[in-house]
């Protein structure tokens, strides 16, 4: 299957063209490599996601910063690919830091597409298949291969309804998807975004505290960040230990 | 159609274990009476609230999987309007909302009550709002005070008193109506944002104070103080310092061995004799059908679903529905004008994020009749209110205030810098009845069940629209004041959507054709039906019900048992 007759509209094959060995272009095979964030922002087509590259671990297997064993839950593999070039634009790699992509939004919306998000599954569908229809059709490339301020523009172009195809329309659907991009990038990293605490750190959240004393709230952003996922305590895991919790008229369940 | 399977018959049935039926439980067990508590939820602990945003605050758990979501009410603002379906907010759980919810608990202020008599007295008949089917409640705020004081100290609020027997304290509030004692608890601690805003308020000559919380701040009745983690909102306590009624009346009532709490029934009709009286309910758990016999019904499930209990439970006596003879079943509803806040943005961080929503600074000058409305143009006023408590999903959702569009590289450098720089107030306002405000069954949407929904038709009116506008000048100015650079006030609002705030549609009364329940909140047309819950209230006041609804439910449970051979035979 020839990759480039895919993106223009095949809709077979996807996965297959995804696990050639050679990279799909030159900005994948860099970001493999490991170039620093000011270089993958330099990067002219930012096509590359963080999903397809996990996925070409195996073949390639000279990065350390991927994932191993790690599926598209609900999204196919262009349409995680035109989504990460999305969220690059939202919430960039940029300057003043880490982004959606080094949180893995695309990540964590792929997981609650497949879970509590499902109802939104074929809006996602419909939504990039619109967006990288119009790409092809006005700049003749899709989406994640188009310059980031044509990326921008098209995606102006939806907030502001200027493109048809979506649902409901083209800012319901942007405004979906930036609301999920955010979800991804600052939730609790136990739901696969906020990779490393990068959401948190971006904002100089300091982190889940059981207590919070004076001082600490005195502290401010000077707080050091102690990076726990609500998840990291015990008390909410399912294999807490039972013993050690109150649950004086809360044992019905048990 | 199954024959329900007829259980042996108790004294007390109450349908709904939560803010109110909680309370009712205990001076009915205490007194000796046998109760059946029917709850549409389970049972939660501890360990079921981590500190997470995302699920509690954004997906909605656990409320969003259980029996109230799936009978969300449909809103629409008027009868030409046709209905949509929206969320419910309220959550089935023994315990209920008093579980996740922010735990405010204040007392109506003595206007709340007489909102006709004494706006007549002051400004003239001319000013209750047209439409408007206000009325006084059948007593006035003294009545009430015993219950208020009991729930307080049983409960567990604390609280910064600001009128002890006639004495009144600037440091707590001082138009709230006579009390007889202190809270049992100190208020929760301020923070600094709470201290910018409360000496911004002293400066304009207003009188600022921390306002009472169901969340402990001292070792109560055994359960630890708060530890000020924050998720509050949304969310329960991972250590019970919240004062749920999970964690107190329900189990003291479980312990007298008088109270069987009945989880995951989901009560489908009253059922009503030959006499007019109720006889019991018919509630379904698991795949089968029940009939509770009992003696007295108090049904206390939440404004929507008491109101959707009645409409459903027709019968010869009652073709229109239960109770329903004078048409009263859904009238005088009112939320509670709970939107139209204003935002700031201030020059420096604010430390918010940590904190919860009941920490926080009150303003009371512009509530009910605490200022002088003689050249203004509607009653009633709103309490305004600042707290602490910031979560980074939401954070990052913060308005930009037009200095960038809401995406892109000078937006996160945007939410980088000012995450912690917002405020969103809020301010709760007089709402009040009006005679095209109502709540009846919808007649298309139905529930999983088969049975219709509630639909809700109400909008605010020009008062509620004023008031908006009214508190939303005084936030800013205050806002201002503490060192805002920015400030946002958002839309007035008109569809009164589905709220936890839902008051009406059972309204308390003396007059049995313009409320359904006595003064005691049994039902004028059935003496042996009581309700609980905020539905019996007849005026919002302009801040949190749940502690005088709590007050209301014990009286109701005490006059019960008070009077038992005389409600019963």
């Amino acid at each position: 299957m020839n990759k480039k007759n895919n993106r223009n509209g095949s809709r077979d094959g996807n996965n297959s063209g995804l696990l050639e060995e050679t990279p799909v272009n030159p900005s994948r095979r860099k970001l493999l490599k490991g170039v620093g964030l000011a270089g993958a922002a330099a990067v002219s087509t930012i096509a590359t996601s963080h999903v397809i590259a996990a996925d070409s671990t195996s073949t390639n297997g000279n990065s350390k910063a991927i994932a191993p064993r790690e599926a598209l839950e609900a999204l196919t593999a262009e349409e995680a690919e035109t989504l990460a070039a999305i969220c690059d634009c939202l919430i960039p790699s940029d300057k003043n830091g880490p982004g959606a992509r080094e949180a893995r939004a695309v990540h964590y919306i792929d997981k609650s597409l497949a879970s509590h998000n499902s109802g939104a599954r074929q809006n996602y569908s419909v939504g990039l298949n619109a967006i990288n229809e119009f790409a092809r059709k006005t700049r003749g490339k899709s989406f994640p291969e188009l310059l980031l301020d044509q990326q921008n523009s098209i995606l102006l172009a939806v907030q502001s309804n200027k493109i048809s195809g979506f649902i409901p329309n083209g800012s319901g659907f942007f405004n979906m998807l930036r609301s999920h991009t955010i979800d991804g990038t600052f939730c609790d990293p136990y739901y696969g975004g906020n990779q490393d605490f990068v959401g948190w750190d971006m904002l100089h959240y300091p982190g889940i505290r059981l207590g919070v004393s004076e001082a600490d709230v005195a502290a401010g952003a000077s707080l050091p960040p102690n990076h726990q996922s609500a998840y990291d305590h015990s008390t909410y895991t399912k294999l807490a230990d039972n013993s050690s919790l109150d649950t004086e008229g809360g044992d019905g369940y048990a | 159609m199954v024959m329900p399977k007829r259980l042996a018959k108790t004294d007390v049935v109450i349908v709904g274990m939560g803010a109110a039926g909680g309370v009712a439980a205990l001076p009915l067990t205490n007194a000796g009476l046998k109760v059946i508590g029917l709850e549409a939820g389970g049972w939660l602990s501890p360990r079921d609230f981590a500190p997470d945003e995302l699920r509690n605050g954004s997906r909605n758990w656990p409320q969003s999987v259980q029996k109230a979501a799936s009978e969300a009410p449909t809103v629409r603002a008027t009868s030409n309007d046709t209905a949509v379906q929206g969320g419910h907010p309220m959550m089935n759980a023994v315990g209920g909302t008093t579980m996740h919810y922010w735990a405010q608990s204040w007392r109506l202020n003595p206007w709340d009550f007489k909102v006709v008599s004494e706006t007549k007295k002051r400004y003239g008949e001319s000013r209750i709002p047209a439409g408007s089917t206000i009325e006084d409640w059948p007593f006035g705020y003294q009545e009430l005070e015993p219950y208020y004081d009991k729930i307080e100290y049983t409960v567990g609020i604390s609280g910064q008193a600001g009128n002890v027997q006639g004495k009144k304290n600037a440091a707590g509030n001082i138009f709230e109506g006579e009390r007889a004692r202190e809270y049992p608890m100190k208020p929760l601690r301020s923070s600094p944002f709470t201290d910018l805003m409360g000496n911004a308020a002293q400066s304009l000559g207003w009188n600022p104070f921390q306002g009472p919380a169901a969340i402990a701040t001292e070792l109560f009745d055994g359960r630890p103080p708060c530890q000020y983690h924050g998720f509050c909102n949304k969310g329960g306590c991972h250590i019970k310092a919240k004062s749920s009624t999970a964690f107190n009346v329900i189990p003291k009532a479980v312990d007298t061995g008088n109270l069987e709490v009945v989880t995951f029934a989901r009560v489908t009709k009253i059922v009503t004799n030959d006499n007019g009286r109720v006889s019991g309910v018919e509630y379904i758990k698991g795949s089968e059908t029940f009939f509770q016999p009992a003696d007295v019904v108090l049904l206390a499930s939440y404004a929507y679903e008491n109101v959707r209990l009645l409409q459903l439970s027709k019968s010869r006596e009652f073709p229109n529905g239960l109770a329903n003879n004078a048409g009263q079943v859904g009238r005088h509803y009112m939320t509670h004008h709970q939107g139209a806040p204003v935002t700031a943005l201030f020059d420096r961080d604010l430390h918010n994020w940590y904190g919860l929503p009941a920490q926080g600074v009150a303003i009371d000058e512009w509530a009910d009749d605490n200022f002088d409305h003689s050249n203004l143009d509607f009653i009633g006023g709103a309490n305004l209110w600042v707290h602490t408590d910031r979560k980074p999903m939401s954070a990052a959702k913060m308005p930009t205030f037009g200095e960038t569009r809401n995406w892109g590289s000078d937006w996160k450098a945007f939410i980088m810098k000012n995450a912690d720089r917002t405020n969103t107030s809020y301010i709760q306002k007089t709402t009040l009845p009006y005679e095209d405000n109502y709540l009846d069954l919808d007649p298309v949407v139905k529930d999983p069940l088969g049975f219709p929904v509630t639909r809700i038709t109400a909008r605010y009116r020009d008062n509620e629209k004023r008031i908006a506008a009214f508190s939303q000048e005084k936030m800013e100015q205050w806002y201002l004041e503490a060192g805002a650079i920015k400030t946002m006030k958002y839309g007035l609002g008109n569809i009164m959507g589905a709220t936890t705030h839902a008051y009406g549609g059972t309204r308390m009364g003396l007059n049995s054709e313009t409320n359904v329940v006595n003064e005691w909140g049994f039902a004028h047309e059935v003496p042996n039906l009581g309700v609980l819950g905020a539905s019996v209230m007849g005026s919002s006041g302009s801040r949190n019900p749940t502690l005088t609804v709590q007050a209301l439910s014990w009286r109701t449970a005490e006059y019960l048992a008070s009077n038992w051979r005389s409600i019963v035979d």
